[in-house]
This record gives C-alpha cells, sequence and structure tokens, in this order.
C-alpha cells in the first residue's frame, strides 16, 4: 500500500487542519489522543479541526479498562514494566558512560587530529553498539512477554483488537497526537493499530516519533538523571531512517555543537529531523524527506534540506 | 540618571551608613529611614544590615552560622534607639535568627519585630533573613494547576516498638490500584508535611514532571531521639512490619531501585541505620543534614548523652563502609555545624561502591532547608517522565 505520511511540530499553533483537508471530506477520521493519557477524551478541539469526522480509537481507555477486567494481564504487564525499567536502567549506566567518553573525545585538544577522528569514531561505534544492543534486549523481552502472555489470545484484548481494527477498516486516515510517547507506544503495540493503518497517517510530536523505526528520547534540562538522549523502544515502523524530534529548541542544547554533532553522528544513517512549532513535513511516497525539512547535519547544526 | 520604581541604585555607601551621616540625626530621621526601608534586614548585595529599635542595654543577632559567634553585638546608632549589624552572607544565604535583648539586667530572645519573614519549626517560630539571590522556590507554593494527591492514615501494630505506629500515606494524584509506584519511606513525616511543605512540594513536582508518580510514608516517631538513634527496633519495625504491610496494600513496585529511606538530621541517622541492617532492602536513601557526628578517636564527640548511640553507630559504619543502597543522596547547609561531618560522609559512601549525589546549600539546619532541597533530592532518585513527554 502506498501510503501518505505527514509529521509535524507541537500543535501550540496548529497547522493538523492543512493536512486534514487533503482527505475525502466525506471519509471518517480515526485519532489516537493515547499519550494524553486520563485527559484522552478532552478532544473537542480535535474534533473540530477534523470537521466533525473523527472517531477517536480512546486506547488509553480501552487500556485501562482491560486492566479492570483482566487483572491477570494488569499484574503480568506491570512485572514486565519492572524489568524493562532495569534493562533501562543498566543501559543508560552504559550509555551515560560512553557518551561522556565521546564528548571529551569531540574537545580534546590533541596535536594530531586524525587521532582524535579514529578515536571519535571508536566512541561512536561504542554508543551505537549499546544502543543496538539495547533496543535488542528490549525486543526479546517484549516477545518473551508476549509469547509467554498471548495477548491476541485474551478476550479482552482480542475484543478490543478487533473493535479498533474495525474503525481503522472504516477509515480513510488515521491523525495520532503527541503526549507520553511510552504510554502512547505501549497501547498502539497493544491494540495491533500498525497493521491495520489506512493510507493517509498524520502524527505530530510523540505521535511522529511513535511512527518511527526506534523511539528516541532526548532531554537536557531535566532536573537531575540522566539526561542523555537514549533509544526507548521499537516504534511501529511506519517511517524509516529517521529520528522524529519534536521541540528541539526548548530540550536540546542546541548551541553545544558537539553534543549536537554527537547525536546527529550517533543515528547516522537516520536522519535527526527536527519538528519544533509550525513544522509539517509531508513524507514522499519512498519515505524520503522532501525539501525544506530540517534536519541535523555532521556539524550539529539544523540545516534545511535543498538549501544552498 | 534614572531609576526603575522598585530598585535600588547599587551605591558603595549602605544605608545605615548614610543615615549615620544624616544630620540632625534624631528619631524623625530614623522614622523616615525605617518607612523607607520596610524590608528588614536591609539587604544591599552580600551586606545585611540587622535592625532593632528600641531602649536596652545589649542587644544580640543570635543565630547558630557555624565559624561565627553565636551571639554577634548590634551596636547602637548614637543619640537615637536604633540598634544596627551589619553581616556580610554570601549570595543565595538563607539564615534563621533571633534578637536577644538585654535590659535592667533582663535578657529576652525574640524574633524580629521589624520583618515580617518566620522559619516554623517544632521548637517554634524565628526569624528568617534571606540574603541576596536567595528566593523561595515557586514548587514549595501550592500550584492551583497540580492535581492534589490523597493523604490517607493507617495505623501498624509494631511487636518491635510495642506501640501503634500511625503512619500517613501519600497517593499521587492519579493514583490507580492496577498501577506500579515507587515508595518513599520519610522520617519525622508530620514535620515534613507540616513545616517542609511535602505534600504541596510532591503534588508540584510530580505535576511538573519532575518527580515520577510515588506513593510516600510519612512516619511519627513517638520518641524519635531514642527510636532514630540507631535503633534495633525502630529499623526491624520500618523493614519487617510497615515494608510488607505496604507492599501488600499497596500497588507498590516492591523492588530494591523502587525503594527510598529519607530523612533529616537524627531522621537520617535513621534512614541509614535501618538500611544498614538491611543492605538488599533499599534502592536509595535522602539523608538530609544528618546527625553524623563521629570520633577519630576517644569519646568526646560533644554532642550529649543522646548522641552516644548515634556516634557508636557512625564510628562504626566509618571504620567499615557498606554498600547499604545503590544511590545515596546527601544534602547539608554549610551554616550548620553538621556541615563537616556530612561532607566527611560522602567519601565513606563512595568507597562503599555507592553512587552519592552531594549537595550543600548557603543555609542551616532548619525545615525551610530541607524543603528546598526536596526537587534536587526526589528528582535524583525518581526521576520523573519529562523526557517522555511530547506534547
Amino acid at each position: 500500500m502506498t501510503r501518505t505520511v505527514t509529521l509535524l511540530g507541537p500543535q501550540r499553533r496548529p497547522n493538523l487542519q492543512l493536512v486534514v483537508r487533503d482527505v475525502d471530506p466525506n471519509a471518517a477520521i480515526a485519532f489516537v489522543t493515547a499519550g494524553w493519557q486520563e485527559r484522552e477524551t478532552d478532544d473537542a478541539e480535535m474534533r473540530e479541526v477534523l470537521g466533525g469526522r473523527g472517531v477517536n480509537l480512546t486506547l488509553h481507555t480501552r487500556w485501562l479498562e482491560l486492566h479492570e477486567r483482566d487483572r491477570e494481564y494488569a499484574h503480568a504487564e506491570r512485572e514486565h514494566d519492572l524489568v524493562l525499567a532495569e534493562l533501562r536502567e543498566l543501559y543508560l549506566t552504559q550509555l551515560d558512560h560512553a557518551l561522556r567518553a565521546t564528548y571529551g573525545i569531540a574537545t580534546a585538544k590533541q596535536a594530531r587530529p586524525r587521532v582524535t577522528r579514529v578515536a571519535m569514531r571508536d566512541a561512536l561505534e561504542v554508543v551505537r553498539l549499546i544502543d543496538v544492543q539495547h533496543l535488542e534486549r528490549v525486543k526479546e523481552v517484549q516477545q518473551a512477554f508476549y509469547d509467554a502472555w498471548r495477548p491476541g489470545e485474551r478476550p479482552e484484548i482480542a475484543r478490543h483488537r478487533d473493535e479498533v481494527a474495525t474503525i481503522l477498516k472504516d477509515a480513510d486516515a488515521v491523525v495520532i497526537a503527541g503526549g507520553h510517547v511510552g504510554e502512547l507506544t505501549r497501547v498502539l503495540h497493544l491494540f495491533q493499530v500498525g497493521p491495520h493503518l489506512p493510507s493517509f497517517v498524520a502524527a505530530w510530536s510523540a505521535g511522529a516519533m511513535a511512527l518511527a523505526d526506534r523511539v528516541v528520547l532526548f532531554h537536557d534540562f531535566v532536573p537531575h538523571g540522566v539526561a542523555q538522549t537514549e533509544v526507548y523502544t521499537e516504534g511501529l515502523g511506519v517511517v524509516h531512517d529517521l529520528v522524529p524530534m519534536p521541540h528541539v529548541r526548548r530540550r536540546l542544547r542546541t548551541d553545544d555543537l558537539v553534543r549536537m554533532s554527537v547525536l546527529a553522528k550517533r543515528f547516522a544513517p537516520s536522519r535527526c529531523l527536527v519538528l519544533d512549532d509550525g513544522a509539517r513535513v509531508p513524507l514522499a511516497p519512498d519515505g524520503q524527506l522532501p525539501e525544506g525539512a530540517r534536519v541535523l547535519n555532521d556539524e550539529g547544526q539544523v540545516e534545511e534540506l535543498g538549501a544552498a | 540618571m534614572s531609576t526603575t520604581p522598585g530598585t535600588r541604585q547599587p551605591t558603595s555607601k549602605l544605608a545605615i551608613n548614610r543615615l549615620r551621616d544624616r544630620r540632625p540625626l534624631d528619631d524623625a530621621a530614623v522614622d523616615r529611614f525605617l518607612a523607607r526601608h520596610t524590608e528588614v534586614p536591609v539587604v544591599e548585595g552580600s551586606r545585611c544590615t540587622f535592625l532593632y529599635r528600641g531602649e536596652a542595654d545589649e542587644v544580640f543577632l543570635a543565630q547558630r552560622i557555624v565559624g561565627l559567634p553565636e551571639l554577634l553585638p548590634l551596636r547602637r546608632l548614637r543619640g537615637t534607639d536604633l540598634w544596627y549589624l551589619v553581616l556580610e552572607l554570601p549570595e543565595g544565604s538563607r539564615v534563621n535568627y533571633q534578637l536577644e535583648v538585654r535590659r535592667n539586667g533582663l535578657v529576652e530572645r525574640i524574633n524580629d519585630p521589624l520583618n515580617e519573614k518566620l522559619s516554623y519549626s517544632p521548637v517554634g517560630t524565628s526569624s528568617v533573613c534571606f540574603g541576596h539571590g536567595y528566593v523561595s522556590p515557586e514548587w514549595t507554593e501550592p500550584d492551583p494547576d497540580a492535581r492534589p494527591g490523597d493523604l490517607m492514615s493507617m495505623t501498624v501494630r509494631s511487636r518491635a516498638l510495642r506501640r501503634d505506629c500511625p503512619v500517613t500515606v501519600y497517593l499521587p494524584a492519579r493514583f490507580r490500584r492496577t498501577g506500579s509506584y515507587p515508595l518513599l519511606i520519610v522520617h519525622d513525616g508530620p514535620d515534613f508535611l507540616q513545616y517542609a511543605a511535602a505534600k504541596t512540594v510532591l503534588d508540584n513536582l510530580i505535576h511538573r514532571l519532575d518527580v515520577a508518580e510515588t506513593v510516600v510514608a510519612f512516619l511519627h516517631p513517638h520518641d524519635r531521639l531514642t527510636e532514630y538513634a540507631d535503633s534495633t527496633a525502630h529499623s526491624r519495625f520500618v523493614t519487617d512490619e510497615l515494608l510488607p504491610r505496604l507492599e501488600t496494600e499497596l500497588p507498590l513496585a516492591a523492588t530494591r531501585s523502587g525503594r527510598c529511606l529519607m530523612g533529616s538530621s537524627f531522621g537520617a541517622v535513621a534512614s541509614l541505620s535501618t538500611a544498614v541492617r538491611s543492605s538488599d532492602t533499599y534502592g536509595s536513601l535522602i539523608l538530609m543534614s544528618g546527625s553524623f557526628v563521629f570520633t577519630d578517636i576517644g569519646t568526646d564527640h560533644g554532642g550529649g548523652e543522646v548522641f552516644d548511640p548515634v556516634v557508636k553507630f557512625v564510628n562504626r559504619y566509618r571504620a567499615k563502609p557498606t554498600h547499604v543502597a545503590d544511590r545515596v543522596f546527601v544534602s547539608c547547609g554549610v551554616y550548620e555545624p553538621l556541615i563537616v561531618p556530612n561532607r566527611s560522609m560522602v567519601p565513606t559512601f563512595e568507597s562503599a561502591g555507592m553512587t552519592v549525589e552531594y549537595v550543600e546549600a548557603r543555609d542551616g539546619h532548619n525545615w525551610e532547608n530541607w524543603r528546598d532541597r526536596l526537587r534536587d533530592a526526589l528528582s535524583w532518585v525518581y526521576p520523573g517522565p519529562q523526557k517522555l513527554y511530547y506534547e
């Protein structure tokens, strides 16, 4: 299926209406606000933007309901979350050391730049390896959980999956809002939204992140804890070779070119796509970024594609 | 040169010195001076002028800044009933104080009548001076946007302590029975709630995503100087009686990394000694201004009888530091006498392989200091999900 995907920046100054106007006015548009968690159904504004044809998949509400009705699964999922949290903690410990080493090498004033370049390449390889291995471990743990608990065979989950699939089948488009990217990704996977996505997809902020192959978290200004940019989990894999990065100016030290450069190189050949306020990035049918899309370059600067 | 209303142009001459030069220097001049300086002490950069007006033989500033005499004399402004003292306080300082007024052989300790700012504690109030650059953190004030959590009471029958132990449990705003929460156990619970605005702080920091949604158990001590001074009975109560009950009745993570003990002063000693007695149970400790008094040789610690068991415990621990938690947050005010023991504990903890976050503040041994450190402490121990939100 050829899919039209548009990635958007935060909707503080909404531009979603410019995207959905291309959808058949008589067609239904499914939407996901699960990232808003308990505010999921405060969706009047979204319905208005969608011209009254929006159908909320209410994935967060379904998940809460599932937890109430299938306590055994809820308990298992809690345990599973603890395993993932432990895995993440260990990964962040490794990552923190590796990235600090990388920054140290990047800022080292050595007499022979060639030596530094080689050391930098090696350091980046270590970081990439840690990222790749972590994602593999997460996938293994997820798979083990699904194998053990077989969500599709549990009546409550199966019912919700069927309902979601039916809504998506009748929709021409799906819109995915931002919010808590962890909770959003969890329910998108659990209720199998990915396999039933219609041909037109628009998503912003956390929604855009969830569409990628891997979800990458970043925030340089957390009061404490490890602020290193991290690979969190597997995304829906709708868009490839992209790391969507909303709120870059608010969340990253963009003036620290060493860190920004490491960030860009670490995820290469994937591109770090800057999705600040007002961004609207319609991907080409083959998934390529359009001219004008803003990405991080190897020097750690934000540049527009196609700019001379 | 124009002056922005509400700001004072920096001059090299202090306001009190300008007043001293005034002629005639009479009651009316003092009246005008005090009317102009409604904020007392008068803070001009790093120099703070403490004031007292009234008849007296002597007036002293009573404070407990380590390195300064406990009583600092104020000088009388010639020909007036105004007394003053200029004290140099580094940026960001916060100092609790009282005035000692001596008159006709009578000695009276009072809060500063010219200063409305008060510091509260279980033993009463004192005046407080906000040095240049100190701002009371806004997250310590109620935020109407922050959804409030709930406080509920429970009683744990303790065989170890031979009494019914009341516990106040904080449940975060969006608490769900099907969730999974980390646990924080707080010594001196009622004082943290009353004097360190713990509930407001938790509501705000969780709302702002600085701190993870956390269940907090506030302990009510009976005789804290005994129970918190390395008491086996207290440790057994916390680890063998309270913890299993909480983990049975509430949806807690029930893992080492999801358990933290917190305390200030003697409460910090209780937190550490409880962890020492059960080194596999707790992942983190928050130790604020811990009463970690020790001796390198001899037994003359100067802390009095109540410190005897503490000193024995700390000496023992320092002689053989053990890994009792993975992460330890340590904070202390640089103006309190406990600053040296607390600084000394940092390498001791690190030598046992624990990750230590150490924070100092230009403050004293008081509840506002501990309140102001809560953001650093809690967001380090249980970081909030800021990294996961992309609206």
